[in-house]
């Protein structure tokens, strides 16, 4: 009984009993989170992913400050439904340079995590404009403003090296050409062999339609169209991931 | 302060803290709490046990019972697939005639197809498959490029288009804003339009038939009744799939905008194309 009288001690000290609470309740996070950080598995070991490209990123803050998220996941959970209709699960190592991660946490409207190159650009475009000409049932907002608005970015690079601080390898090389880049990828008469080397699969041409103007349409819809096309699912062998 | 204390009311002993002179009573826990409690505590320990818990070093325990839902998916899907097996095989060892002809393969694939539909097609061909601007509606029996299961087997497996497959459908309109005169243009767009509705000016219809005899009637015929092989609309059946009007058939004319569809063997397989085709033949105008 003596150790259990030593209650009375921490309860007429208020800021010990703080303490002493912030340290018993954190026990169950620190168990739960830290681990995540230094287990080997949990990112899985997947050959094709790659930082996003400067119009890639470019459109995928266009994406988060829409607030896209906030109706789309990103996330195909391991159950037959969700893989059968949108593809393989999502794997941790699919949103690794993700700062922030766009997992979502509610589908008004359907998963986006596999929707790179299941339809054409001018679907993109003509659905982003107006949903219900192509949806009719659709309860989206139009965002055909994002067609006639130029893409104003005074230096992407930047961007870049925020990412790099966080984590995400981007090379030198890729910070000094990413504001060339960024023009490059939507310019269809542009010589993209750099910047495919640098980003391999990366979408390049004119995407909103208008090869004149650099729009944010061109840079979305460049993010949309390679949401989930960069693991090499051929390589990857399901059983190291499973958990 | 530590002295036992017996309430003098209710004889329940006291917890022997004292505030004001009112006292805590120290009732003990109802049993059967007491009991579920230490049930959930071993239940945790046992969970712990059979499935993945503990972080360790470099991986984390994976249970006893050898459990992670990715791990399950596979299994499901596995069997899914058996129970689905002996169908799947027919379905892949018959033309998409044959399955027609067979009751029960045509029930299986036309299920399987409005479910392979719902998630693949509605985007572009809508809920009811009833199109859009720019996407056949698919319920009539206007066709492009031929309304047989086997065409649209060809057109589904293969694409329109399509960037990649060697075998898709490829049909290309001339722009002849380079070969016909602005007043030529005019004239046949006043002329196609003259086939369902009334033009503008009626006098140039039939300058613009001439035109037309000259320059589309190679690939849209000479009725106007368009060319399957050819991906050539009828132009005489008041369907129109991208403009609608004289100024947007004489902008087409110009400058031919074409649709594209991708080809869907290479992402969804064989079997389910069959199933698709086998369904959007079903939905009316099938030939």
């Amino acid at each position: 009984m003596s150790l259990l009288d030593k209650h009375k001690f921490i309860e007429r000290n208020a800021t010990l009993l703080l303490v002493g609470s912030l340290l018993v309740v954190s026990i169950g996070g620190i168990v739960e989170i830290a681990p995540l950080f230094y287990l080997e598995n949990t990112i899985e070991k997947v050959d094709g992913m790659r930082p996003y490209s400067p119009l890639e990123l470019a459109g995928r803050n266009i994406y988060i400050r829409e607030g896209c998220y906030v109706c789309h996941s990103q996330m195909i959970r391991p159950f037959r439904d969700e893989v059968e209709r949108y593809g393989h699960y999502s794997l941790a190592a699919e949103s690794m340079y993700d700062h922030p991660f766009q997992w979502g946490s509610k589908r008004t409207g359907p998963d986006l995590a596999r929707v790179g190159d299941r339809y054409s650009n001018e679907w993109h475009v003509q659905h982003l404009v107006e949903p219900r000409d192509v949806v009719p049932e659709s309860v989206m907002p139009s965002y055909s403003f994002l067609k006639e608005t130029p893409l104003e970015i005074t230096d992407i690079s930047m961007d870049l090296k925020a990412n790099r601080t966080v984590g995400v390898p981007y090379s030198d090389e890729m910070i000094a050409e990413a504001n060339a880049d960024l023009k490059a990828q939507a310019d269809p008469n542009a010589d993209t062999s750099a910047l495919l080397a640098r980003y391999p699969k990366a979408k390049v041409g004119d995407f909103d339609g208008n090869p004149a103007k650099l729009t944010e349409m061109d840079a979305l819809v460049a993010y949309l169209q390679m949401l989930g096309t960069l693991v090499d699912f051929s390589t990857y062998d399901d059983t190291t991931g499973y958990r | 302060m530590a002295d036992k204390h017996i309430d003098e009311i209710s004889g329940v002993e006291t917890t022997g803290h004292e505030w004001d002179g009112i006292r805590e009573l120290n009732n003990p826990m109802p049993r059967w709490w007491v009991w579920t409690f230490y049930a959930t505590i071993v239940w945790a320990l046992g969970y712990t046990i059979l499935y993945p818990a503990w972080p360790l070093v470099n991986d984390a325990t994976r249970g006893v019972l050898g459990y992670s839902s990715r791990g399950e998916l596979v299994t499901e899907l596995a069997a899914a697939k058996t129970a689905q097996g002996a169908i799947l095989e027919k379905l892949a060892a018959a033309t998409p005639e044959e399955i027609i002809a067979n009751p029960e393969l045509n029930q299986f694939a036309t299920a399987g197809g409005a479910a392979a539909f719902r998630v693949n097609c509605t985007p572009c061909h809508g809920t009811g498959a009833a199109g859009g601007e720019g996407y056949p509606n698919l319920n009539d029996d206007d066709w492009l490029w031929g309304g047989s299961v086997d065409a649209i087997y060809q057109t589904v497996a293969h694409g329109i288009r399509d960037a990649v497959d060697p075998d898709t459908r490829i049909g290309e309109m001339t722009a002849f804003a380079d070969v016909l005169q602005p007043e030529e243009i005019r004239q046949a767009a006043a002329y196609v339009v003259s086939l369902t509705g009334n033009p503008r000016d009626p006098s140039m219809v039939e300058p613009g038939k001439q035109v037309f005899l000259d320059n589309c009637a190679s690939c849209h015929g000479e009725n106007a009744e368009g060319n399957r092989d050819l991906g050539a609309p009828n132009l005489a059946d008041a369907i129109w799939l991208k403009v609608h009007g004289e100024e947007q058939i004489a902008g087409q004319i110009r400058a031919p905008k074409h649709g594209v569809m991708p080809a869907w063997t290479t992402r969804l397989g064989d079997v389910t194309v069959k199933q698709l085709a086998v369904y959007v033949h079903s939905l009316g105008g099938g030939e």
